[in-house]
């Protein structure tokens, strides 16, 4: 159990008992099987250096997942921009990091949209790409 | 129980500085080699080495390092903590240049 | 050279404000060690041995006057007086504290400079040849490949905590001056037919298992330059091994996987990548481009040039061996040493950067660059006006004719500053290149590049030296062994072993033996050491290293 981080800070789990499809960060991405009904998709990873989570989230995008994205680990607030970036919706922290990391550190990264160089590059020329979600 | 081969210090760098800082007795960081505490017993050692570590507000990168006492003076083992000692060889910077 | 857009200077005030945050959290204990660690050095900041180390970008080592004047600023105000260019082509101060670097990543900031990605397990600094756009033989100036590319890897969201560090390098010319074939990835410019695209190599590198890059990729056209680069950068970052950081690298990845695997994955990452991008990306090229278009040259009379070469020796000196032909045939590339005999290779006064910038504002075109082997580099000079951008560097003490010669030495800084460092290098390139002044050998032996790297991560490119020193920790003492034979270029190639290290009082006399060596075995003064060195091979040199009569057991 952690707490739960969007756009608007701390907020209520809202999943319940949904079917939740778990993936690891070491998942090889040639075997990440996504069934069409899939709905919430959680990649849990257990170091803020493990970059993996933000590539394999782009890779679910890209593939066409439109379901619920949660990364869930130790994640530290200068990271939400990159997840939000990389295609996560929300982020699940443990509790004792909450401690030290305040809404307010996450609320920082709430504007993760700008500055985004790579959204930037990717746009067509005539319509600049809106970002899905 | 002494081990008379063990002989360390603790030593770090301070946070705001980046300079190499050695512990003292009192437990303050001082950047004077020669006024660090020289640790006989490896568990006393440890146990300060850790309490240094939570330190985190004052220095960074806290280990221990082996010295010897020559007639009083502390002297490092390896070259590597001479140069930490020191300063660096092609300028007159770092401690060198602070007495 | 590019300019900032809004949207390029809006990213940088904020990541600055970010990383001013990020170190008074750091203070206060809400982010611990652990977590500022990476934080601080995806903003260029190391901790080294007797400070912190701070880590300015040069993007493909192009800089103005106004940036190197900011340099000299900010040395002066923040550091010792002095800073220190590196082989990626950036510049390093040794002395900043922690609570003034937000102030210096202000004061970047002005002059559209920064220290992003400079360190940290990030894509880093792209460089490019540093003679882009005044090379005689370039293709196409690869600078506003590296300049996208740049933007591209800026803050990535998928790409600032991979398994280790990643760099790129870029080479416009059929001569390769970026060390393409050294880098995780290396782009070289080439043609087919009339459409431009790149050679494509992967998994070089030169820390503990040096490889040299293999071809990926044998024509990528240009458009799929950033959607192909990510495709590779995402298969690694998901593959590569994050249990042994000494086996992350991309060039482990090939080794393991096999360069047939890596393709494959590539690929097929790049046929689900590339439908991402619409081509917004080839019209911002198109922009930057228009930055890079060649100066305004001038038309000059050449007397007085011809007439200061005639009477001039030192003067003549100078040119003969400092200066590169320019693609413009009235023009020359003026390389400024770093490397003055007996001082720190790679460094700089604050004093000897205003000069140089003032020279580049007068003479050069206002346009600078940094070349991987540490030396400044005024890309644009007429030779008209080269006698007086000599008299004005003889004031500064930088008029040392000595590039491609033993002495223009690349020295990493070793254990006088870096952490991470087994022996000395820096008084190993002092007392060499004072060595073979006084024997006043340097002409006579012609080009030779000898490169000392202070440990095994090789940062001082020793692999890729035709002489190559690494320095080791043996048993306590100072200790270096010898490589010989190796390449940077296009036919790059690693140095071999010569046989058991040197003490610090044995390695001079033994450069020393091996040099002579070479001058004895060599066809004639054309046949340069290098090409001495692939028609003899090694055995006349090991022989010379370790004269009989103390021939030690060659212990690996």
């Amino acid at each position: 159990m952690g707490i739960i981080i969007n756009d608007t800070g701390f907020i209520v789990d809202k999943w319940g008992s949904v079917s939740v499809l778990e993936i690891a960060s070491d998942v090889d991405p040639n075997h990440m099987d996504i069934l069409a009904d899939c709905q919430y998709i959680r990649i849990n990873f257990s170091n803020f250096t493990d970059g993996r989570i933000f590539s394999l989230a782009r890779l679910l995008r890209l593939r066409g997942y439109s379901g619920a994205l949660r990364a869930a680990g130790p994640m530290i607030s200068d990271q939400y921009a990159m997840a939000r970036r990389a295609g996560f919706d929300e982020v699940e922290i443990p509790i004792d990091l909450a401690l030290r990391q305040p809404e307010n550190d996450w609320l920082a990264r709430a504007n993760w949209q700008t500055n985004d160089y790579q959204t930037n590059l990717r746009a067509t020329v005539n319509n600049p790409s809106k970002r899905r979600g | 129980m002494v081990n008379w081969k063990f002989s360390k210090v603790i030593t770090a760098n301070a946070l705001h500085e980046g300079d190499v800082v050695y512990l003292t007795k009192k437990g303050t960081w001082t950047s004077r080699l020669q006024l660090a505490h020289v640790f006989r017993i490896a568990t006393e050692a440890e146990k300060k080495l850790y309490a240094a570590r939570l330190k985190a507000d004052q220095v960074v990168d806290v280990y221990l390092a082996d010295v010897r006492r020559n007639d009083g003076e502390i002297t490092p083992v390896h070259f590597r903590e001479n140069f930490r000692q020191t300063g660096p060889s092609n300028y007159f910077h770092g401690k060198q240049n602070e007495i | 050279m590019y300019h900032y857009s809004e949207f390029d200077a809006d990213f940088l005030t904020a990541r600055n404000r970010q990383f001013r945050d990020q170190v008074a959290r750091r203070i206060t204990g809400a982010l611990s060690e652990d977590e500022f660690k990476p934080l601080r050095l995806m903003n260029g900041l190391y901790l080294q041995l007797h400070a912190y180390m701070l880590r300015v970008a040069v993007p493909y080592g192009t800089l103005n006057s106004a940036q190197m004047d900011q340099l000299a600023m900010i040395a002066e105000r923040w550091d010792k007086g002095y800073g220190h260019f590196t082989t990626r082509q950036n510049i390093q101060f040794n002395w900043p504290k922690l609570q003034d670097v937000p102030d210096i990543l202000d004061a970047l900031e002005k002059v559209q400079m920064h220290a992003v990605q400079t360190s940290g397990n990030t894509v880093r600094n792209v460089t490019a040849d540093p003679l882009a756009g005044a090379a005689a033989d370039e293709i196409e100036d690869p600078r506003p490949y590296a300049e996208l590319i740049r933007q591209w890897s800026t803050d990535h969201p998928e790409f600032q905590f991979m398994p280790r560090k990643f760099k790129i390098a870029v080479s416009g010319s059929p001569q390769d001056r970026a060390v393409t074939k050294a880098h995780d990835i290396g782009l070289r410019v080439i043609k087919r037919g009339s459409e431009i695209g790149f050679e494509v190599f992967v998994g070089g590198g030169l820390g503990r298992t040096p490889m040299i890059g293999k071809t990926l990729c044998e024509f990528l056209p240009k458009s799929d330059l950033l959607p192909y680069i990510e495709a590779i950068i995402s298969v690694w970052n998901l593959l590569g091994r994050r249990d042994n950081k000494y086996k992350s690298r991309i060039k482990v990845t090939v080794h393991e996987h096999g360069l047939d695997e890596i393709q494959h994955r590539v690929a097929e990452r790049f046929a689900e990548i590339k439908p991402s991008f619409g081509g917004l990306d080839q019209s911002l090229l198109a922009r930057v481009k228009a930055c890079f278009e060649p100066p305004n040259f001038k038309s000059m009379n050449l007397k007085s040039f011809e007439a200061t070469y005639a009477k001039d020796s030192s003067f003549r000196s100078w040119v003969d061996i400092n200066i590169t032909t320019h693609r413009n045939p009235n023009y020359a590339i003026a390389e400024i040493s770093l490397k003055a005999h007996g001082q720190t290779p790679g460094d700089a006064s604050s004093s000897q950067m205003r000069i140089i910038a003032q020279i580049a504002r007068r003479y050069g075109h206002d346009e600078l660059r940094i070349n991987h082997t540490q030396n400044v580099i005024l890309p644009h000079v007429h030779k008209a006006d080269l006698p007086a951008v000599y008299e004005a560097l003889q004031i500064a003490n930088l008029t040392t004719a000595n590039i491609g010669l033993i002495s223009d030495i690349i020295a990493c800084p070793g254990m006088d500053y870096c952490a991470l460092a087994t022996a000395r290098s820096i008084p190993i390139a002092q007392r060499i290149a004072l060595r073979f002044k006084e024997l006043k050998l340097e002409h006579d032996i012609g080009p030779l590049k000898l490169k000392i790297s202070g440990c095994i991560n090789g940062c001082g490119h020793h692999h890729v030296g035709h002489i190559g020193i690494l320095g080791l920790d043996r048993a306590g003492v100072e200790n270096y062994q010898i490589t010989l034979g190796g390449d940077e270029g296009e036919a790059a190639a690693l140095g071999v072993r010569a046989g058991p290290g040197f003490s610090t009082d044995e390695i001079i006399p033994a450069i020393e033996r091996l040099v002579m060596a070479y001058l004895q075995l060599r066809k004639n003064p054309q046949e340069i050491f290098l090409q001495t060195y692939r028609r003899v091979g090694l055995a006349p040199f090991k022989a010379a290293l370790y004269p009989a009569a103390n021939a030690p057991k060659d212990t690996v």
